[in-house]
């Protein structure tokens, strides 16, 4: 390997003292992207007060139950903002890796015969084996597709990588095709998804809600905390900052990229599990699209950052909600997606900016 | 001597023939071309195998389009499907009686008068879609010009998914001075027929009848295509695109123009898509809103790889190889094999899996591709192989030093 030139310092005109200009320009692009943000909600939430309705329960209630979809969003987008933050790739077959995890989740339901009759007890402890034999399966799934598709390129140019990503993301649909077929699969309404818990302030909360957020909110915690405060998660941060001088201060800089790729697979996993609950019916399909939503989130939070891929599936979640509620459907993908090109117009660096190599 | 003079030096062997510099690549040209044109007289006007011959020579276009974004500038586009959408639906609009209140004819034949709707002739609605398209990609290109590869590659995929919303939810749109005569599509009904191609002088064509006339119409385009290619990838221009390509910042410190540039690589590659699109419409006499998925976007991206990127022979040779690989080899020779070896599913069911399969395979064993140009082959082998002298591309280094 010819690693004794110094690699390209990269985006040199970035790191200059930012000019009045362009410090303006980062201003208005942050409070542009903020005004955006809040264009939907504010906006239907004074017509809800003004017209007939005069409250806002039910702007409330989009946004709950946008925030608990959001939680699913999240896990995903966090498994984007990792990758990305650790090797700059944006990992397009992330989204299908989480349908596997759905499709898998729900094939175990039926190994472990867990159905409608099935009691509480049986129903939580099954749905706990369900949520770590997907997360170990999805997280392999993730090592293996980075040390076949990923580590041979990594001196490549980096359309390359994205290149074979975006085959990856393919293969899977395909093996999600063939497992399950062409059409959505209903799945066994396990929790009985759309229960109602109790009624705060007019807002509805199902048990798919607390079951999602009850799942997400931990594991979502304990991997900050792995990568805060454990020493491979240092190793890890350290190497998103520059794998060189990481690998000569004896981090095995694979290993570690492996146990990146590890850990958002198995949060891909377990979002696969709940997406399976929360929506009760699942396709191949499913991770393409879930898969873009949750890079649009990591991207407005700022990819690279963890919190901020979380803020950003919350956020992504609230405007799916809002527009499905009251827009229509099939007009989602669009706003989700003219928001993703507004972002990058007005602020690429997201929300709370990178935590990438560059801002390191 | 470095490598990269090594290779650019490699003498290009083609002996010359004739006192006027006549060389054998002349001749072999010629004879080719001589060949492409004869070709259809061998076989069944109306075989399943023209059509597909005419399909892949439509994709030859979409794909040299795709290869001067891709190829020559750098821009990864994965939203290419938007411009044979606005393509399509452009013959859908001018060349059908989809609008059927409105009556406008502008130099078509006889018959295609006497039919309500709006219908131009073939050649006038090759320039509005070259022209509506060119306009898309300015637009799409314009929030691209301050982000990095990865995330244009993002926005062209999300601009292309906004435009297929638009097609399927279409007809719940109206423009805005027109009645509800005027939808913006048929959505997930077809807009069909669309009028034959009708070309000056010649009488029209009828694809009931004989589809060699379709298949000189999009030769000739091809050739066009080609010829604007060639002379552009030499030009100042094509020159710029490159060198944007292996680095922006050194491009534009050498006043390279990196607006101007980007947009005019997004501007001729879309033209290009829309021409196709635009000949597709009438050609396959449907206009689908289902026609316009990701996946179509990835299938014309990996003829590019698979023949080479920025190699423009290379790219013809992928787009001819993969649209008979889909259109033949896979539905009709390749479909029973699984069967055979007792799994029950047809080969046809892995359709867009093989295309996935290809570009992981061809991106890790061969990433210049089948026919590559010169200056990428160095390019990707620069760093890898250890006899290089350019430092390699930034990134994670795995193993030890050297």
């Amino acid at each position: 390997m010819a690693t004794n030139a110094p690699p390209v310092p990269r985006r040199r005109l970035s790191q200059r003292l930012p000019t009045v200009s362009e410090s303006f320009r980062e201003r208005f692009g942050q409070v542009a992207l903020i005004v955006l943000l809040l264009a939907l909600p504010v906006g239907y939430g004074v017509t809800d007060l003004t017209g007939d309705q005069g409250d806002l329960a039910r702007l409330g209630t989009n946004l709950f139950q946008g925030i608990s979809n959001g939680t699913i969003l999240a896990l995903i987008a966090v498994g984007y903002t990792l990758v990305y933050g650790i090797i700059e790739l944006i990992n397009f077959a992330h989204g299908d890796v989480f349908m596997i995890g759905s499709f898998i989740s729900v094939g175990l339901f039926g190994t472990l015969g867990l159905g409608l009759a099935t009691g509480t007890l049986g129903v939580v402890l099954g749905l706990i084996v369900c949520l770590i034999v997907a997360m170990l399966v999805t997280g392999t799934l993730n090592v293996l597709i980075e040390r076949v598709a990923y580590r041979p390129l990594r001196d490549a140019p980096k359309l390359a990588p994205l290149i074979t990503a975006v085959g990856f993301s393919f293969i899977l649909q395909n093996v999600g095709l063939l497992w399950l077929g062409g059409s959505p699969k209903s799945v066994p309404d396990l929790i009985h998804a759309q229960e109602r818990v109790t009624t705060i302030l007019g807002i509805a909360i199902s048990r798919a809600d607390i079951v999602a957020i009850a799942v997400a909110v931990p594991l979502m915690a304990g991997v900050t905390i792995f990568i805060t405060q454990s020493r491979m998660g240092k190793a890890m941060r350290a190497t998103a900052q520059d794998p060189e001088a990481a690998r000569l201060m004896g981090i095995k800089v694979d290993t570690t990229i492996s146990l990146t790729f590890m850990l958002g697979g198995m949060l891909a996993g377990a979002a696969g599990l709940l997406y399976a609950l929360y929506q009760t019916n699942i396709w191949y399909f499913q991770g393409f699209q879930a898969g873009l939503l949750a890079f649009t989130a990591a991207v407005m939070g700022g990819i690279g950052n963890l919190k901020g891929a979380v803020a950003g599936g919350l956020i992504i979640g609230c405007i799916q909600q809002i527009s499905d509620n009251r827009i229509g459907t099939q007009w989602t993908p669009a706003i989700v997606f003219a928001y993703l090109i507004l972002i990058m117009v007005f602020r690429p660096r997201g929300l709370f900016g990178e935590e990438t190599r560059e801002a390191g | 001597m470095s490598r990269f003079d090594a290779v650019m030096q490699r003498p290009l062997a083609v002996p010359v023939l004739g006192p006027r510099g006549l060389t054998v690549s002349h001749v072999a040209a010629f004879a080719v071309l001589l060949f492409a044109i004869v070709f259809p007289l061998f076989f069944d006007p109306l075989s399943g195998f023209m059509t597909t011959t005419i399909q892949a020579l439509a994709f030859v276009v979409m794909a040299l389009g795709l290869n001067v974004m891709v190829g020559f500038a750098g821009l990864l586009d994965l939203g290419y499907v938007a411009f044979f959408a606005i393509g399509a639906y452009t013959s859908g609009w001018v060349m059908s009686g989809f609008y059927g209140s409105a009556n406008i004819h502008v130099f078509v034949s006889s018959t295609i008068e006497a039919l309500p709707g709006i219908h131009l002739n073939f050649l006038l609605v090759l320039v509005v879609a070259a022209v509506l398209c060119a306009i898309a990609a300015v637009i799409i290109g314009l929030p691209t010009l301050r982000l990095r590869g990865d995330y244009i590659a993002i926005v062209t995929l999300a601009f292309g998914e906004i435009i297929r919303v638009f097609a399927i939810n279409g007809p719940t749109l109206h423009l805005p001075f027109a009645g509800s005569d005027y939808p913006l599509t048929a959505g997930k009904q077809s807009i069909t027929p669309i009028d034959q191609i009708d070309l000056p002088i010649l009488s029209p064509l009828n694809s009931f009848l004989t589809l060699r006339g379709y298949y000189w119409v999009i030769l000739g385009l091809v050739l066009v295509c080609l010829f604007i290619v060639l002379r552009l990838r030499d030009s100042r221009i094509g020159r710029a695109w490159i060198a944007m390509r292996e680095d922006e910042v050194a491009a534009a410190a050498m006043g390279i123009p990196l607006v101007k540039t980007k947009l005019l690589a997004y501007l001729v590659g879309g033209a290009m898509g829309g021409l196709s699109g635009a000949f597709l419409g009438p050609f396959l006499q449907v206009v689908n809103a289902d026609q316009f998925a990701f996946s179509f976007s990835i299938f014309i991206l990996a003829m590019i790889i698979l023949g080479g990127l920025g190699s423009v022979w290379g790219v013809v040779l992928g787009a001819l190889l993969l649209t008979y690989i889909n259109n033949y080899i896979i539905p009709d020779v390749l479909d029973d094999v699984p069967g055979k070896l007792g799994l029950d599913f047809a080969f046809s069911d892995l359709g867009f899996g093989v295309f996935g399969f290809l570009l992981v395979i061809v991106m890790i064993l061969r990433p210049q591709g089948l026919l590559p140009e010169r200056r990428r082959e160095i390019e990707l082998t620069e760093g890898l192989d250890g006899g290089a002298d350019g430092p390699p591309i930034a990134g994670v280094t795995p193993g030890g030093p050297a």
